[in-house]
């Protein structure tokens, strides 16, 4: 005989809080396991060791319905996916040693359709943390370690050059040292559009839209590091710390109401992982931003481009942190600009494969899947026709040159919607 | 085998370096450090010989900078079992000289088999380091070395010449090396591994005996003239190709 | 003590180091201004020609099979024995793979100050003041010694060599140091791997530093080297991180090479490198840094970032042949 069920009508449903049946408490989140299912059949160690992990406990909860096998990005290059990587460490495989350890993006498509909430985003960085510590790590993935620990960026450049590229800009670019007045906008910049030769034509084409909007900004300059978030996610924590630690202090040595970002891992650091450590500001990734100036901006796009254009939904930016209309918008106001949505796109928007540490596992990813993830979805803007690819992720624009050029779709041009903006605005050349 | 790394910080030579206000030293408030490259080599090469021989690699540093402790933490996270710094009143420009008999007097209990030590510093301008341990020790000195190899009461090294000749020696312990490369690259420690160490190892300290004087003193430091001797080309990539490709057609090294 | 100025010579394989001749310039012009002798001493066996190419006024040539083949603990016994009895203003010793293991312990064990790196060395009424190139050759440093006498340890290149001069007296004598009982025993000379390019057959050399930034782009100084018709060669960073192999490198502990035209691409310049370069007709030098010492011996230079003109200069080579 149940207690307390006697609120129960037929006509409506009603929640309790606490619920005690037959002398077992079955509260909570209806997702909840009551008890661990007891496997007889293999030894488990292989999985204990994950699910022991701070971190890593959701891998136990799967229980193989298969649904982010469907659609995992890896999945469709190779032969991955979470209820794989549960199965095969039931079975012994030690997922430590295993290729499979670095194959995850962190794209976070399994977690948004998986029944039991296991999550990836957790289990991988903290099972990756361990063979960072054991000191096996793919050779390619160690150098980026490296060269943030060493230089404070992935590339390898060195940090007093990391404002190099505002000769190249076109247009004044503030840095906060020398302003020495209260901005509106703190600029965080990010690495790629420091230093990578494609994400300066990024930062470049910014740095025009905000003069010519004259909105009131500055960059940090040499003062800046890189975000550190995906060498968190993939295994180096410490050197993620160490980052933000660095970064925290510059960013409180001055004054600033809002947080621009430019690419949408750096946002989702600023956003969701700097207040872990005590930082905790208002932070807006850049397409949101010139929403918010559309009105001013839209009148300035005077020149009509005439392209076909698709536009690929960073995982950080859309599922990782909900934004799926701002780049939208900024693509509709451009003149002469046809907008075609992929079959793959918002919440099930496809993985360019940089993120989660993949932007410095190419080779590595290459040897275990059957194409790049970005050769992928090259393939698919072009099965829809595109003329461009739109990206707003730093990451994307040279990953996506590459594949078009190595599938062969030399074609298909890659533009940063920052770069599509500045090309439509008046004046310019 | 015990073993023992001798290391020691260098300013970081990608910062501009900036001459002090009386002009006989640098800058030093102005610098930032790092570790003496060869002396990452040599730490390497000391694990390596460790992971091949068993024992024990102790790191031994003055500490000049006050900041010792990273690099001692991250030696640890490589492979290091113990690490001692020396302390005292020391001078930011205590060369090599006060620097070999501070490190004398600390590494002499350590009742150590081989020291390793990187072969040069970008700061030594009165000598290397390595040698001078070695006569203090009274233990034989071979440097320019990329290789060793443990043998019962022995080491095997390459020394390096110029044009990749080398020699072998058979060096008898106990013996100081002074290291040019390790015969594989210094690993990678991970920050994480570094950060966790820095909360719970212990760092030995030693305090320093005296403010060893220098047996020369430097009177003028100068950058050298901006010679300039190369005429500069200004100008896109695209340009500069043009001006070597025109440079080489000249030369006779392009034919057009 | 004597006003002589003593030299370490240094020769291996047989031949003597071009930096004996040089160290033998400089000390004969010390030793006039100080009124003594420059004085080279020879450690060999069977070295006695050897001994009469050295451009000093006098040779001290220590003959003894033990000295056959350089080891640093018979050459150190020697010449704490040699400073001892002679009692040298300055011991001038290279700056090599052979000085650097001798001057710092000769310093402990004579008790002389030691000053290295040495580019400038000259006496001021009868003072020794010399100037050390250190930090990379960004910073000199002009030192005295506290006493009279001191050792020094010079760079290659710094001193015009004495050349054509009539061979000097040479003095053969045994080892004035007990050779037995010595801790460290030579083995053998290994010889580079051959099979490689020679780099230093090549009339054009297309070299990089550290200003690559990684192996992945290597690939483009190849591609430039391929349709130039020559090889990449490179500087100790380079070799060192395993991009290159070792019979690549140009410098101090590489080769030295002396090519037509010589292009540094992303080298710094430290005196390492140039010591194994300098010679080249002529050098172009590609550095993001104005004021990286390369641009110092180069005599075309541009500051552009060397992975957009690899590509731009391969492009304009292949459209011009």
């Amino acid at each position: 005989m149940a207690v307390g069920l006697d609120k129960v009508k037929p006509e409506a449903i009603t929640e309790e809080r606490q619920l005690i049946v037959d002398g077992m408490d079955i509260s909570g989140h209806w997702n909840r396991m009551f008890e661990q299912r007891v496997i007889w059949d293999y030894d488990t160690s292989q999985l204990d060791r994950v699910t022991d992990l701070p971190g890593g406990e959701s891998l136990a909860w799967c229980y193989g319905c298969a649904k982010c096998t469907g659609v995992c990005p890896v999945d469709i290059v190779g032969d991955y996916s979470p209820r794989k990587i549960h199965r095969k460490t039931q079975m012994g495989i030690d997922l430590f040693e295993s290729p499979d350890l670095w194959l995850c993006t962190t794209c976070r498509n399994c977690l948004r359709v998986c029944p039991k909430e296991v999550d990836m985003i957790q289990i991988m960085p903290a099972v990756r943390e361990q063979a960072v510590l054991a000191g096996s790590v793919p050779a390619e993935l160690q150098k980026a370690f490296e060269d943030t620990a060493k230089h404070g960026n992935p590339l390898g450049q060195p940090q007093r050059k990391r404002a190099d590229w505002i000769k190249k800009a076109g247009a004044p670019v503030p840095v906060l040292k020398d302003v020495k007045r209260p901005v509106d906008l703190l600029w965080y910049v990010g690495s790629y559009p420091s230093y990578h030769p494609r994400g300066i034509d990024a930062a470049a084409a910014a740095a025009r839209i905000f003069h010519a909007l004259g909105v009131d900004y500055g960059i940090l300059g040499i003062e800046e590091k890189d975000d550190g978030d995906s060498q968190r996610l993939a295994g180096e924590k410490g050197l993620f710390e160490m980052l933000a630690e660095a970064n925290i202090a510059a960013f409180e040595k001055y004054t600033w109401n809002r947080m621009v970002v430019t690419g949408p891992h750096e946002f989702n650091a600023f956003k969701n992982e700097y207040p872990k450590l005590g930082f905790v500001r208002p932070i807006v990734h850049y397409t949101r931003l010139l929403v918010e100036y559309l009105d001013r901006l839209r009148p300035m796009l005077t020149k009509p481009l005439n392209l076909k254009v698709t536009f690929h939904d960073p995982c950080y930016l859309g599922r990782h942190n909900g934004e799926y209309d701002a780049p939208r918008q900024l693509l509709r106001a451009i003149p002469g600009v046809e907008l075609v949505e992929m079959g793959r796109c918002r919440e099930n928007g496809y993985c360019c494969g940089g993120g989660g540490g993949g932007m410095w596992l190419d080779s590595f990813t290459k040897a275990h899947t059957t194409m790049r993830l970005s050769e992928r979805r090259v393939r698919e803007a072009v099965e829809y026709g595109a003329d461009v690819l739109a990206v707003c992720c730093p990451f994307e624009v040279s990953r996506f040159e590459d594949a078009a050029k190595s599938t062969g779709h030399d074609r298909l041009i890659v533009r940063d919607i920052l770069e599509l903006l500045d090309q439509a605005l008046e004046g310019q050349p | 085998m015990i073993l023992a790394v001798a290391i020691k910080q260098v300013p970081n030579l990608t910062d501009d370096l900036e001459i002090s206000a009386d002009g006989t030293g640098l800058d030093y408030d102005a610098l930032t450090y790092v570790l003496n490259e060869f002396d990452e080599q040599a730490l390497e090469e000391a694990v390596l010989v460790k992971e091949a021989a068993g024992g024990s690699v102790t790191v031994v540093g003055i500490d000049t900078t006050g900041e010792l402790d990273g690099a001692l933490h991250t030696a640890l996270a490589k492979g290091a079992d113990r690490a001692m710094k020396v302390t005292g009143d020391f001078d930011r420009d205590l060369g090599s000289e006060g620097q070999a008999q501070l490190l004398a007097e600390a590494i002499r209990p350590l009742a150590a088999d081989l020291l390793l030590t990187g072969v040069q510093a970008a700061d030594d301008r009165d000598g290397q380091i390595g040698p001078r341990l070695a006569a203090l020790l009274g233990w034989p000195y071979v440097g320019v070395v990329t290789h060793v190899t443990p043998e019962p009461g022995c080491v095997r090294v390459h020394k390096e010449y110029a044009g990749g000749l080398l020699a072998e020696f058979v060096v008898t312990l106990p013996a100081v090396i002074g290291v040019q490369a390790s015969h594989q690259p210094p690993r990678y420690a991970p920050v994480s591994k570094i950060r966790q160490i820095a909360k719970t190892a212990q760092i030995e300290s030693v305090a320093g005996q005296g403010t060893p004087a220098s047996s020369s003193s430097v009177r003028r430091m100068f950058k050298p003239e901006a010679a300039g001797q190369a005429e500069m080309w200004a100008g896109e990539p695209e340009e500069v190709a043009g001006k070597i490709a025109t440079l080489l057609t000249a030369k006779g090294l392009l034919k057009l | 003590m004597s006003n002589d100025i003593l030299i370490l010579a240094e020769h291996l394989n047989g031949k003597l180091a071009d930096i004996t001749n040089e160290m033998a310039g400089q000390a004969r012009q010390l030793a006039g201004a100080l009124g003594g002798q420059a004085v080279a001493v020879l450690l060999g066996s069977g070295a006695q020609a050897l001994a009469e190419s050295i451009g000093s006024d006098r040779v001290l040539y220590i003959d003894d099979p033990a000295l056959a083949e350089f080891n640093p603990e018979a050459y150190a016994r020697v010449l704490a024995a040699v400073v001892a009895q002679r009692q040298p203003r300055v011991v001038m010793l290279a700056n090599s793979s052979v000085g650097m293991d001798l001057a710092a312990g000769l310093a402990v064990t004579t008790g002389l100050p030691l000053i290295a790196y040495v580019n400038a060395l000259s006496a001021e009424d009868g003072r020794i003041v010399a100037t050390s190139q250190i930090y990379g050759g960004k910073i000199l440093a002009e030192a005295v010694p506290a006493g009279e006498a001191c050792l020094v340890t010079c760079l290659a290149g710094a001193f015009r060599p004495e050349a054509g001069r009539a061979a000097a007296a040479v003095e053969r004598i045994a080892s004035p140091a007990p050779l037995d009982g010595l801790k460290v025993q030579f083995v053998r000379l290994i010889e580079p791997e051959a099979g490689d390019v020679d780099i230093t057959q090549q009339a054009l050399l297309v070299s990089i530093g550290r200003g690559i930034g990684g192996a992945e782009n290597i690939e483009l100084a190849q591609e430039l080297a391929e349709a130039l018709g020559t090889v990449v060669s490179a500087s100790r960073p380079v070799t060192d991180a395993g991009w290159l192999p070792k019979t690549r490198q140009v410098g101090k502990s590489g080769l030295t090479v002396k090519p037509k035209v010589y292009l540094a691409f992303g080298i710094s310049g430290a005196p390492e490198h140039l010591e194994g370069m300098r010679g080249a007709e002529l050098i172009v030098a590609v550095n993001t840094d104005p004021k990286a010492p390369i641009f110092d011996v180069a005599h075309y230079g541009a500051t552009c970032d060397i992975l957009d003109l690899l590509p731009a200069l391969t492009e304009r080579v292949k459209s011009d042949t």
